[in-house]
């Protein structure tokens, strides 16, 4: 496995990030990322497409599974192997399924069943929303303050470049509550609420936005939290409280993996100015520059989506995600060449970081201007690295991080 | 899937469970012939008729409402992961019926064609459609059909033939049928069985590289329509085959008769020829709308024709813009490949056109 580059945080800059290279290495670098990118376009075929059924058919199974168990749930091993087998399923449809055949990554196979504008996914969020606020806003915009969405949802502090304000002093509590409820969170972004209060957004169009919104999550709450538990009848509490469980752990799942792809130390941001006359080179530096990889074994991978290799999905995000972890060692070869930092680290590293960047965030870059409630906050930045480290002993014995 | 109001209540409760894969992202896990919404039919029987054909016998799933012969339907085969479709009419008696059967011809360099020539087992699953297309006989069936074939294009005429001669042996029925010689010449034991067996059917043949070996010599021509009985002009003709063939029958017949004649075309998209960035027409077809082939990106022709297509990235990354391509060949901007498969989904902003394109917008 590869050993991890923990750069160090960047400092506040004052030249362009693209200025560590000359505009020929740029190009160069992107032609060499151009040439992974078409040798796999070659290459994708009946494997790529028998992998994702596979996924998809050990879901559907996975997921008749535990709805089996979960009506028989008054049994505590009944519940307990209903409760992970549904998780499972959430986190799979979700994130190796949903995520990927949205992005298009099958759409060459000219499958209806695959088609990336046709998944619907088990989740709060309509699809053709996440569609336009992910595979748009945030994967050609990403990380870029102002324009990509996914720095902080619109609810968090996630960069120095976002301005501080008083309401960010939440910045932890507001994290563990997105966190609590990723779905719904997720399902709101495209609504961009924050810029509703703002007075920025056209509300006839958002309307439109929020009744999609509704339908969706009406039918998700009617199936998980009616429809199956009443078929226990007077038991409807332990599918009731396995569907609920299973939705947190994905909730939290899918926040952890998410939140390690572009924030750990070392990633970049980029402002609207540096990113505007972007070339095709320059936009894949960018990508690089902007994600982080999570090392880890193969069953690993499956569950996080393949958004553990997050630096070769933002490189290649329409071709198929199963191959990312074969090209990711070319895609390494060459950012060595270059002298581009390629981010990697295990699971509890990258996320001990993004942690401590949550926490330090809540607070303005002088927390002297706070007075004593700077004190109390900083001293809670330093409980948090003390959380970390215990995070990552335990890490260190789960098998996950192999 | 979101359920439909036009969905009875018990499917609707049970979509509800499914959702949103719907029931049959289940039950196609059991096995693919189970689905309640897409037509699909398992082969059950391949005879390899002539060197350069195969008939197939396919049992259709319950979702299939049949055909009236004439008519088309799209067959989809998955071929190195790829999703093909091509149009095949079925050749067998009209209506819903347990089976129909599909005969394809090779193309030389045909992808979809060559493969179920040499690959077409029983228990194979292929993608279908619902019957489509205006070629098909009219109701009440007319007292005497003329029917003019060539090539591969006999199929829908044996579909008509076979519902005529078993719905009523009072009405006659002619067919010239085209092929370059008897060995290749698609149907012929049975035409001939059936010639021999119903006096109402007359058969003419014409092998164009075999003179001497049928009942006509050579190429379509109008002295070959003196010789069907009753004469041609009181018959209601259909005619399908290449298009030459085709308009030299379009030519035979006078002004004032051409309501009776009744002509299909097809040719096979890996023939079709394409054209050059800047020539043709681009059709979009849910706004009816046509303008001339610019040879820009496809996203900039629709915004041009205004409509308002989706987009986002404008760079091929985000498949905001992604739509079908109905027929037509495209070419992508950044691979530069091209490809001229019908029913393709396609990238707006990094697709061009090369001749005429139809799509799905």
């Amino acid at each position: 496995m590869t050993t991890a580059v923990a750069s160090p945080p960047s400092p506040p800059r004052s030249t362009s990030p693209f200025a560590s290279m000359t505009p020929e290495q740029i190009e160069s670098f992107g032609e060499e990322i151009d040439a992974i990118r078409h040798r796999l376009l070659e290459e994708r075929g009946e494997r790529d497409v028998n992998y994702i059924r596979g996924v998809i058919r050990a879901q559907r199974g996975l997921e008749a599974g535990g709805r089996a168990l979960l009506w028989a749930g008054v049994f505590p091993p009944a519940w307990l192997a209903g409760t992970a087998a549904l998780s499972l399923t959430k986190i799979l449809d979700n994130m190796e399924i949903g995520h990927n055949v949205m992005h298009g990554q099958f759409d060459w196979t000219n499958d209806p069943k695959l088609s990336g504008s046709r998944f619907e996914w088990d989740t709060a969020c309509p699809a053709d929303q996440w569609r336009h606020s992910h595979n748009y806003m945030h994967h050609t915009h990403t990380n870029i303050v102002g324009k990509d969405r996914d720095i902080g949802y619109g609810v968090l502090r996630m960069s120095e470049d976002q301005p501080w304000t008083p309401y960010y002093l939440g910045n932890p509590l507001w994290a563990v509550l997105l966190a609590t409820f990723f779905q719904y969170g997720v399902a709101l972004h495209d609504l961009e609420v924050e810029r509703l209060f703002g007075g920025e957004a056209d509300l006839a169009e958002k309307r439109v936005l929020a009744r999609g919104i509704w339908e969706k999550v009406r039918r998700q709450t009617l199936k998980d939290y009616v429809l199956f538990p009443a078929l226990s009848g007077p038991l409807f509490v332990f599918p009731l409280a396995g569907n609920a469980t299973a939705n947190l752990a994905r909730n939290l799942w899918a926040f952890t993996i998410i939140f390690c792809g572009h924030f750990p130390e070392g990633t970049h941001e980029f402002s609207e100015e540096e990113t505007a006359e972007e070339t095709r080179g320059q936009w894949y530096y960018r990508q690089v520059l902007g994600s982080a990889n999570l090392s880890g074994g193969p069953l690993f991978h499956i569950l996080s989506g393949n958004l553990s290799f997050q630096i070769e999905h933002h490189l290649f995000p329409d071709l198929p995600a199963n191959r990312y972890a074969e090209v990711s060692v070319e895609v390494q070869e060459v950012c060595e060449r270059y002298g581009v930092p390629y981010n990697v680290g295990p699971l509890h590293q990258q996320f001990g970081s993004v942690a401590r960047k949550i926490c330090r965030l809540a607070l303005p870059e002088r927390p002297a201007v706070l007075g004593p409630a700077g004190v109390v906050l900083d001293g809670l930045g330093g409980a948090t690295r003390k959380l970390g480290s215990t995070v990552k002993r335990l890490a260190r014995k789960l098998p996950l991080n192999a | 899937m979101p359920p439909t109001l036009s969905l009875p209540p018990g499917r609707r409760l049970l979509d509800a469970f499914a959702g949103p894969h719907g029931i049959d992202g289940y039950l196609e896990q059991l096995d693919p012939l189970l689905v309640t919404g897409e037509c699909r039919a398992e082969v059950v029987a391949a005879e390899r008729g002539t060197e350069e054909s195969v008939t197939l016998t396919l049992r259709p799933n319950r979702a299939w409402d049949g055909f009236q012969a004439g008519q088309f339907v799209r067959v989809a085969v998955e071929i190195d992961g790829v999703r093909h479709q091509r149009c095949y009419s079925p050749a067998s008696r009209e209506g819903r019926r347990p089976t129909l059967e599909i005969t394809v011809k090779r193309h030389p360099g045909g992808l979809v064609s060559n493969f179920l020539a040499d690959r077409a087992e029983p228990g194979m699953v292929l993608g279908l459609s619902q019957a489509e297309g205006d070629f098909r006989l009219p109701r009440p069936l007319p007292g005497s059909t003329l029917l003019i074939a060539g090539g591969s294009g006999i199929t829908p005429l044996i579909a008509m033939l076979r519902s005529l001669l078993a719905e009523g042996r009072e009405r006659s029925v002619a067919l010239l049928h085209y092929a370059p010689d008897p060995a290749r010449a698609i149907y012929r034991e049975e035409l001939e069985r059936l010639a021999g067996g119903s006096p109402s059917f007359q058969l003419l043949r014409s092998y164009t590289r075999a003179p001497g070996a049928g009942e006509l010599d050579g190429h379509f021509s109008p002295r070959h329509l003196q010789r069907v009985e009753p004469p041609f002009a009181e018959a209601e003709a259909f005619a399908c085959g290449p298009p030459a063939l085709l308009d030299a029958v379009r030519g035979a017949w006078a002004v004032g008769r051409e309501q009776r004649l009744h002509i299909e075309s097809f040719v096979p998209p890996d023939l079709a020829p394409a054209g050059e960035p800047g020539e043709g027409a681009i059709r979009f077809a849910c706004s009816r709308i046509e303008a001339p082939n610019s040879g820009a990106s496809l996203l900039e022709q629709a915004e041009a024709a205004g409509i308002a297509a989706s987009f986002g990235c404008r760079m091929g990354i985000c498949h905001t813009c992604t739509r079908r391509k109905l027929a037509g060949t495209h070419r992508n901007l950044i691979t530069g490949e091209t490809s001229s498969e019908p029913d393709e989904e396609i990238q707006l902003c990094v697709s061009a056109a090369l001749g005429d394109l139809t799509l799905a917008l």
